[in-house]
């Protein structure tokens, strides 16, 4: 299908994946100023039911699922013992047996697996649905008005994180408001075979507002402005979610053990050995991922995503850092005894610290 | 993709144009697709000396960046003053608005440029590259 609108695929984690249908900028900017519709049939999903579902997956993950009511989603990750973060993840509570768990594509083995071990003793099945699900996202601040000509429910009462079952374009879906883009949007999961019917029906109610089929490279610019970590890049097997800024997702005080609990409160306790930054930059040589960052001419942490920003109009990036540098930056942006710069293939770029996310969409 | 019958390739997806001793240089129609939105050439300025096979710039687009490698010996002596302020014109017209730089040959003996390709080897490259996944 989507090499019929003209995509450049490219092979991701194993599917075969929309990379850019035309221009990945404009894909961009249709998703800031109108809509864009992705194909993320590739994400993976795991069911966990049972009686037990709720108390294994308060022990499998460091958030507390056991607490979302049942419509409600919430972001998450998966950890190793030694706090190393396996994914991050959304669990969707369908009803008070039954979960829904979104991985990232190249991890959903991994997740499945720690799912299933971490189950075992509970009253809970684990299985891998991935194949039984289509997923197609509509992001951008038309999305909700495009929806709403597809479907009786009403949006207004969808929250955020918030899920249900619907009908829209006359098939039934789970009809979720989560996003990856920093805008106002709506994740759809169909059956694999309502998908491309779905995606033409929204396709045609869109036109007019200016939705356009949008890929995977615009999917990473989007989520860059937004401040949003990627797996692989910001987050990793030897990355704690406290590294990244989001030891909220830790829930420390729930009751009962979870893998690892000892050591992420461990690395909660202690003093942090990097912290996440963002980084513009005003030459227009982009800081891209693994690139050096120095202070002073030294090196003192590493890029994990950059790319020219399509709406800020200025490469950007995020980078683990040091955190005495990252204290020191902030406290004397542009000026004082520091100079922050990223090493771009041998030549320093003069890099301003900026808090994070780069983007926050209009109120 | 397109590549005009007129012009000679590198393997490294530039383009170029002869001109008696000068030649115009920029990047290919499969090179640009490949890139993606360019959204900065760093072309080598003019005065400068370029050699064959040698990078000489860089191509910045939203995913990636790409070196320039010189087609030719010689100096370069003119560059494309609108890609500045329009990169994007190296995906929207990249044999013609979107050309980068001129070179004064060393040498010009010989008809063509040692090592170029032609349109016909360039487009059988290309085919071989797709072919393997590139």
């Amino acid at each position: 299908m989507h090499e019929k609108l003209g995509a450049s695929l490219t092979d991701f984690a194993g599917w075969l994946m929309p990379l850019r249908y035309g221009s990945e900028t404009a894909e961009h900017t249709a998703v800031r100023t109108a809509a864009g519709l992705f194909d993320l049939s590739h994400m993976g999903e795991i069911a966990v039911t049972g009686h037990g579902a709720a108390a294994a997956l308060d022990y499998a993950l460091t958030g507390e699922p056991s607490a979302l009511k049942p419509g409600r989603a919430r972001y998450t990750m998966i950890c190793a013992a030694d706090g190393g973060i396996l994914d991050d993840l959304i669990v969707y509570r369908l009803a008070d047996n039954d979960f829904l768990v979104v991985a990232n594509a190249a991890n959903s083995a991994v997740v499945g697996a720690a799912l299933a071990d971490r189950a075992a003793g509970h009253d809970a099945a684990v299985n891998d649905r991935t194949d039984d699900y289509g997923l197609i996202a509509i992001q951008g601040p038309q999305a909700a008005a495009i929806l709403a000509r597809l479907t009786d429910a009403d949006l207004t009462t969808v929250k955020y994180y918030g899920s249900y079952p619907v009908q829209v374009a006359g098939h039934p879906v789970l009809l979720a408001r989560t996003g990856y883009t920093g805008e106002d949007g709506f994740e759809i999961f169909t059956a694999p075979g309502d998908a491309e019917h779905l995606w033409a029906e929204l396709t045609d109610a869109g036109a007019a507002d200016g939705l356009v089929p949008a890929g995977l490279a615009a999917r990473d610019t989007l989520r860059l402005e937004a401040g949003m970590p990627l797996y692989g890049n910001e987050l990793a097997a030897d990355r704690t979610p406290f590294d990244a800024g989001l030891g909220r997702v830790v829930k420390l005080d729930k009751p009962g053990d979870f893998v690892g609990r000892h050591a992420l409160a461990d690395r909660a306790a202690a003093a942090p050995q990097r912290e996440l930054i963002g980084l513009t930059s005003q030459s227009r040589r982009v800081p891209r991922h693994g690139y050096p960052v120095l202070w002073n001419g030294e090196p003192c942490g590493t890029v994990t995503s950059g790319a020219p920003s399509p709406t800020l109009g200025v490469p950007i990036a995020m980078a683990y850092v040091r955190p005495d540098v990252a204290a020191a930056a902030a406290n004397e942006p542009g000026t004082g005894t520091g100079t922050l710069a990223v090493d771009v293939r041998g030549r320093a770029e003069p890099a301003t610290l900026v808090e994070l996310p780069f983007y926050r969409r209009p109120a | 993709m397109t590549v005009p019958s007129e012009l000679y390739y590198t393997p490294e997806h530039e383009w170029v144009a002869i001109s008696g001793s000068t030649v115009s240089v920029g990047i290919t129609d499969h090179a640009q697709r490949a890139l993606g939105d360019v959204v900065f050439v760093s072309a080598p300025a003019a005065g400068s000396r370029v050699t064959a096979g040698e990078p000489c710039g860089e191509v910045e687009s939203t995913k990636s960046v790409s070196d320039i490698y010189s087609p030719v010996d010689g100096e370069v002596t003119e560059v494309n003053p609108e890609i500045d302020d329009d990169p994007g014109l190296v995906n929207s017209d990249p044999y013609g608005a979107g050309w980068m730089f001129r070179v004064r040959l060393d040498d010009t003996e010989g008809d063509v440029p040692p090592g170029l390709l032609s349109a016909a080897e360039y487009a059988a490259l290309t085919k071989e590259q797709q072919e393997d996944g590139e």
